[in-house]
């Protein structure tokens, strides 16, 4: 291949970018995703990667198993900041998941073709994110066998929770939205795990991915169904992305605390989520494209643009941060205004100028094509925008609750070992659980995948017998791609 | 597909056809059943009515209550006046006891009891948890009879546990009082029935006994 094949970053308005680079043909593509899980062994690094994940999800274990047993006395929060690092920690865990349902649903929804080659990971993400996001509600309430009263369970007590609260929304919005990702990351890899099923060698294998295929034969009939499910969950999901992130907010918007108590909450959560999630999903990508060679899938070009969505999402995330300052002011309430100047100035002013920095500045290199198709530049920005939008968090819970109404209420917010290794261990748990997919499941989408290429033959419009919106069954006009494979008649 | 293998070799053997349907069903039944199993099995109507530790002596509430028609305050002298009601001391047994069956084995632990001044240890059967603050006089002379709760007390060898004594059960009759009001003279009668509806009379005496039952947290957690 040569060089100018892997830029395929250049855009002519005309000419709609290649998305799979190398001259890669249906054959090819399946050989190459399933040739990851069916490797005998994958690459040296990989193990050594998932022995640092696996052991820092053994001390995340150790950390909630120690807190269970002795009580959230272990953590370093206290009244007045009763919420510290363990919602941090859940808000910036379900932020980190709206990348996947962003890419999965809404950009399919708007016929973004390159979503292709990084959807399935991508949800696969976001549903790993939202597994360690779930985690950290659960263990914070102190007495963790009574968590099933969160639900709205009937019980001998006759109590139900309070509707009323946004911490009930949380639940419901939170437990929706990991039921329909998990439903969409398993529903779209069906077709790809009957492919796995059809080329197992092992008999373990066999019957593990012909379970996970739920009896896929690839008729007609399914794929028409598959797509129409697709397109109904994609429909589904589309409102998540949205409303997920909203109701997190609603935890501190619907309360009265100087600093929470915000209109602007809801799209500036939002906003924030898909930023962190975008850069997480490059962060993880970058590497994972590099590691199993998968440069022509996820090309750079895709890279490119997830780096644009980083930077318009981030640029909207600063101008949340001014507009904050802003009503603070405009309100002419001196608590807000304390509230703000606090933020900034105050006890906490180190995390609040390392998420301005990492949130706002950093991600501007972002406008130079040069920062945004540079594999190292894209990673450092990305991690530190993860490093940024994870202190956004703690900035608001903690700058916010430190600093009660009366001076005699106020308080300073010290982490204890537990409370950091235990965050430590929550990115032992997502890797661990990524690292895992990469290996055990197809993580390129196939058969999706299959479809966006110029062999597919739905470049050339609507003809008799075929549809025109690409999610069409991949199907070829050998005619048309005898050049691109070099094939001569 | 890989080389050397045939196309249509099936996945799993065709005996599995069979017990799909089987599969399906139970997959579909098992959260029915275990919603049902917590439901119902996990309910104090299930694991706490019917608790009849036994006793170190067997003392027969049929016996004294019923049959000999010994009124329930003779002995749970405090039930009036306390939060608690009290068990009664070796000594309340012995009044009688000094002359009656006095040489029976059956009362040896009685006769040690009060021989020694060690109580005789007595199994708590309607035990609320320690978070909840019961208290007895408040309902009894307000017009909850002790047959409420505690059921036909008069009628049993053993004393046997017949209410769930649950939150959600001590809720349900502080939203509804008038189901369980009686005149106050009738509190410890065990046979007493309502000479006209239970709902009328419950309604009058709720209103003539100021009867405002809160359902705070804090009347009962405090």
């Amino acid at each position: 291949m040569s060089t100018a094949l892997i830029d395929n970053t250049y855009k002519d308005p005309a000419v709609r970018p290649t998305l799979v680079l190398g001259g890669q043909d249906f054959t090819s593509i399946t050989e190459k995703v399933c040739g990851i899980v069916e490797a005998p062994k994958p690459p040296r690094i990989w193990y050594i990667c998932l022995a640092v994940a696996a052991g820092l999800t053994g001390v995340l274990f150790a950390m909630v198993g120690y807190l269970i047993v002795t009580g959230v006395g272990v953590w370093g929060l206290n009244i007045p900041v009763g919420w510290a690092f363990d919602i941090t920690n859940f808000v910036f865990w379900v932020g980190i998941g709206h990348a996947g349902t962003l890419i999965s649903a809404i950009l399919f929804l708007f016929r973004q073709k390159w979503r292709t080659s990084i959807n399935r990971s991508a949800e696969a993400m976001t549903i790993f994110a939202v597994v360690c996001a779930g985690l950290f509600p659960a263990i914070h309430v102190g007495r963790v066998w009574l968590l099933y009263w969160v639900f709205p369970v009937p019980n001998q007590m006759s109590l139900w929770p309070n509707f009323r609260s946004p911490l009930l929304w949380d639940v419901f919005a939170v437990s929706t939205y990991m039921t329909v990702s998990l439903m969409f990351w398993f529903m779209g890899m069906i077709p790809d795990i009957a492919t796995l099923r059809d080329r197992a060698t092992t008999r373990v294998r066999r019957i593990v991915y012909g379970l996970l295929s739920l009896g896929w034969r690839g008729s007609n009939r399914q794929w028409h169904r598959y797509e129409r499910a697709y397109l109904m969950l994609a429909a589904l999901a589309t409102p998540l992305v949205l409303s997920v992130h909203s109701v997190v907010s609603f935890d501190f918007a619907v309360s009265q605390v100087p600093g929470w108590h915000t209109t602007i909450f809801p799209p500036y959560f939002v906003a924030g989520a898909i930023f962190s999630g975008m850069a997480m999903v490059v962060t993880l990508l970058v590497p994972a494209r590099q590691l199993f060679g998968l440069k022509e899938f996820i090309t750079l070009h895709h890279l490119n643009n997830m780096n644009k969505l980083v930077l318009a999402t981030g640029s909207m995330v600063g101008f949340a941060y001014g507009i904050e300052f802003f009503i603070s002011w405009y309100s002419g309430n001196p608590f807000e205004r304390f509230a703000f100047m606090n933020r900034a100035l105050g006890p906490y002013w180190w995390a609040y100028w390392i998420m301005v920095i990492c949130n706002v500045f950093v991600p501007q290199v972002f406008w130079s094509k040069k920062a945004r198709t540079n594999l190292w530049i894209m990673t450092i920005v990305c991690i530190l925008v993860n490093v940024g939008m994870w202190f956004e968090r703690f900035v608001i819970i903690v700058t916010s609750l430190s600093r009660d109404y009366l001076p005699s209420s106020w308080g300073y917010f010290k982490p204890t070992w537990v409370d950091i290794l235990t965050m430590a261990g929550s990115f032992g748990l997502f890797l661990t659980l990524f690292l895992l997919f990469l290996r055990y499941l197809p993580m390129i989408a196939m058969a999706e995948i299959k479809s966006v290429m110029p062999q597919a033959g739905l470049e050339h419009g609507a003809h008799a017998g075929h549809g025109q919106y690409w999610g069409e069954i991949p199907h070829q006009h050998e005619h048309q791609f005898d050049e691109l494979n070099g094939v001569k008649r | 597909m890989r080389q050397g293998e045939p196309a249509d070799q099936p996945v799993f053997p065709k005996w599995i056809n069979q017990i799909r349907p089987l599969v399906g069903g139970a997959l579909l039944l098992a959260p029915v059943y275990a919603i049902m199993l917590v439901w119902y099995g996990g309910s104090p109507k299930t694991t706490d009515i019917g608790y009849a530790p036994k006793q170190p002596v067997p003392y027969s509430h049929a016996l004294h209550a019923g049959e000999l028609g010994i009124d329930c305050r003779y002995c749970h002298s405090t039930v009036e006046i306390a939060a608690r009601s009290a068990i009664p001391p070796t000594q309340t047994c012995m009044n009688c006891h000094k002359s009656i069956r006095a040489t029976s084995t059956k009362l040896l632990p009685v006769r040690e009891s009060y021989a020694t001044g060690m109580p005789v240890p007595w199994v708590r059967v309607h035990d609320l948890p320690d978070f909840v603050y019961f208290n007895h006089s408040a309902h009894v002379t307000r017009g909850i009879g002790c047959v409420s709760c505690h059921g036909r007390v008069d009628k049993m060898d053993v004393i046997t546990q017949v209410q769930p004594l649950s939150m959600g059960w001590c809720l349900d009759c502080h939203r509804r009082p008038e189901k369980n009001l009686r005149p106050v003279e009738y509190v410890t009668k065990m046979d007493w029935v309502p000479q006209e509806d239970q709902l009328t009379l419950g309604r009058r005496l709720k209103s003539s006994y100021n009867i405002k039952p809160s359902t705070d947290c804090s009347t009962c957690h405090r």
